[in-house]
């Protein structure tokens, strides 16, 4: 807590091999899934990742909570290296490091009950004797805005929200420093998102808790980050505070994503200020030489396809891999 | 208003017999449709948005479901039309596309052999040939690049909004004059759904259809649609133009929602508006008003009636609320403004 930096992740990289395993000779595909991706959390603050299906933001969830090793590359949690820990300082780590998980149905055991699904981590980590589980785990459900006589009931008893909420109480049961949240709202309906938005960031400002926040929802992420990293195939693109990125984006597909986005405003339709990004993104097992935004991108010249640009942070802390950043403010919507 | 009118739905309810009890899906819904124009319908899920869809081709198994109500396609009522006659409506008068384009396809035959079959299914005198050629020109109209060599693809080989484009291919081959799309772009990223929203834009100018887009995400509703029906708890709650949803939304559950996509997308930190509690079990619907118990302007007349849709302001909106009319615009306009 000293230094004020609650994770840190340096240089990761995650490689998947795909295909036979090439003891017969054959040749194995290596997908790229994350490739070189560092960030620093400050303490009490939310760093949003952003970026398409495939990008790696899953891949990178995973690798920070230790639920896959990366075949290069540290995490750092609260100043000590997690990255090769096994065994009971692994079990200890995971105290620190919670993670809360996109869909609320299947990452809730239907066979147990809610005060079984809040209470087990509190018993197995032994922070509280078996006397006062119950009452530990009504207050947690107080915290998140749950009905505490509901403690007997099961998980199909609740709806999306309500569900979603339990999550979180899961993960706070452990009191972590960090939690890292993969698409927490995208499965629940507009109305119930914002509830449990306000309820994370109650939960910040009452616990001091950092998060690193995973979505594919940009206006999701300006709303609840301090610090936004766009991701594209298996690296980030572009890092800055959020406000700053939102405002005037400096890496083109930075700029792309935000314009694609749908504006709930029936005036600014087909104005002129969209990019249409055109193609898909390429496979993460043969990505482009170069930039790898480069096959999509209207500036892209033959020193992009030569020289990979690198995260190179300017003077405000703010980051573009790109050698020809947007200039300037720009106008989103 | 020179357009024909090519879907017209009177009185629709679909009830579902479940061990639990009685599921009152979509409850006394009426519209209609006008070639070449489209009507979004927006709507959490459980508000019978789907269900109102899948009516439309008669999908819902008629031995749990009763369907009540009139649905005419070119002056047939679908509900009452025999299965052959259903069976032709499906595809050449009415065509559907689904959220998930790769459960829509069959990952065992190639794309072509799928928009073919669509093709000869409604062209029983055409040859294989002919097929392949018209097959050929619809992977063109929708952007396949490289159609002479995609067209023997599998379903897997392509990227999921190459899927889609696959399946409104299927859906337009045979010039349907309704387009239903329930969900089209939801399971697709933002830059590959406003790929696919333009492209169905395009198509609908080329091919005159009507679309009837289903979606819970107001951003597509405002880039795509140009009236809207808010359905909460199997009912219209509100139909207005989409200027004015957007201006002067007219049902208290429309301006929760905006509220919520509002304080979402301006830029600063402070707490969401949020629409209190969740929606309401379609078993057990509160008496009244079924999103009273979420309202913040409820009385006790909301408790005990029903609210019937009503012309409300000037903008040619209907709302089913109990609120007097002048309460409803203010507060309405309040909840649009940013």
């Amino acid at each position: 807590m000293s230094s004020g930096i609650a994770l840190q992740a340096i240089d990761l990289v995650k490689h998947f091999s795909t295909g036979s395993s090439g003891v017969l000779g054959r040749a194995t595909n290596i997908v790229q899934a994350v490739d070189g991706v560092s960030f620093t959390l400050p303490t009490g603050k939310t760093l949003g990742i952003v970026g398409e299906s495939g990008c790696g933001k899953s891949t990178l969830a995973r690798l920070v909570t230790r639920l896959i090793n990366p075949s290069t590359g540290s995490v750092i949690l609260d100043g000590v290296d997690i990255t090769t820990m096994s065994g009971k300082s692994l079990r200890e780590m995971r105290r620190k490091l919670q993670m809360i998980f996109q869909d609320p149905y299947s990452s809730l055991n239907p066979r147990h009950s809610i005060g079984q699904i809040i209470g087990d981590p509190m018993r197995i980590q032994g922070i509280v004797s078996k006397t006062n589980e119950k009452a530990e785990v009504q207050e947690l459900m107080q915290r998140v805005g749950l009905n505490p006589e509901h403690y007997n009931r099961y998980p199909h008893e609740f709806s999306g929200g309500q569900r979603q909420r339990i999550g979180i109480a899961r993960a706070l049961s452990l009191r972590p420093s960090v939690i890292v949240a993969d698409e927490p709202v995208s499965a629940l309906d507009v109305s119930i998102q914002a509830q449990i938005l306000n309820l994370l960031e109650n939960l910040q400002k009452d616990l001091g808790l950092s998060y690193v926040f995973i979505a594919h929802d940009l206006s999701v992420v300006r709303h609840i980050a301090d610090q936004v990293a766009v991701m594209y195939l298996g690296k980030i693109v572009e890092v800055g505070d959020a406000a700053t990125l939102y405002s005037s984006p400096a890496h083109p597909y930075t700029k792309a994503l935000m314009s694609a986005v749908p504006v709930a405003n029936p005036s600014l339709r087909n104005s002129d200020k969209r990019i249409r990004l055109v193609g898909d993104v390429p496979s993460p097992i043969d990505p482009p030489s170069g930039c790898r935004f480069r096959t999509r991108c209207w500036k892209a010249t033959d020193l992009c396809a030569a020289v990979e640009p690198l995260l190179q942070p300017d003077a405000t802390g703010r980051a573009v891999a790109c050698h020809f950043p947007e200039a300037g403010p720009v106008s989103i919507g | 208003m020179s357009n024909e009118v090519v879907l017209s739905v009177r009185n629709l309810s679909v009830v579902f017999h479940t061990p639990d009890g009685d599921v009152v899906a979509v409850n006394d819904v009426s519209f209609d449709l006008r070639s070449g124009e489209t009507l979004g319908i927006v709507g959490e899920s459980g508000s019978g948005k789907s269900v109102t869809a899948s009516s439309i081709l008669r999908l819902n198994n008629s031995s749990t479901a009763s369907t009540t109500g009139s649905i005419l396609v070119s002056g047939v009522d679908v509900l009452s039309a025999d299965e052959s006659e259903v069976r032709r409506i499906r595809g050449s008068e009415v065509a559907m596309i689904f959220q998930d384009p790769l459960s829509a396809l069959n990952p065992y035959y190639t794309v072509g052999k799928q928009i073919a079959e669509a093709y000869l299914v409604h062209h029983p005198e055409a040859s294989k040939a002919d097929a392949r050629k018209v097959t050929l020109e619809m992977l063109k109209k929708v952007g396949i690049p490289n159609p002479e060599k995609r067209i023997d693809e599998f379903p897997h080989q392509f990227s999921g909004g190459m899927r889609q484009r696959i399946v409104i291919a299927i859906a337009l081959i045979n010039n349907p004059k309704v387009l239903i799309a329930d969900e089209p772009t939801t399971a697709l990223d933002v830059t590959v759904q406003a790929q696919i929203l333009d492209l169905m834009k395009d198509l609908q100018v080329e091919f005159n259809m009507a679309i009837v887009l289903i979606t819970h995400d107001l951003g597509v509703i405002a880039e795509a649609a140009l009236d809207v029906l808010v359905m909460y708890g199997g009912r219209i709650v509100e139909r207005s133009t989409v200027e004015a949803l957007f201006s002067e939304p007219t049902h208290p559950y429309a301006w929760g929602l905006l509220g919520a996509v509002n304080s979402l997308e301006s830029s600063g930190r402070g707490a969401l508006v949020t629409i209190a509690g969740s929606p309401p079990s379609l078993i057990a619907l509160p008496p009244g008003c079924s999103f009273n118990p979420r309202c913040s302007y409820s009385s006790d007349i909301c408790r005990t009636e029903i609210p019937l849709l009503r012309a409300v302001g000037t903008q040619g909106s209907v709302a089913a609320c109990h609120l007097p009319e002048g309460d409803i615009l203010s507060l309405g306009r309040k909840a649009a403004s940013r």
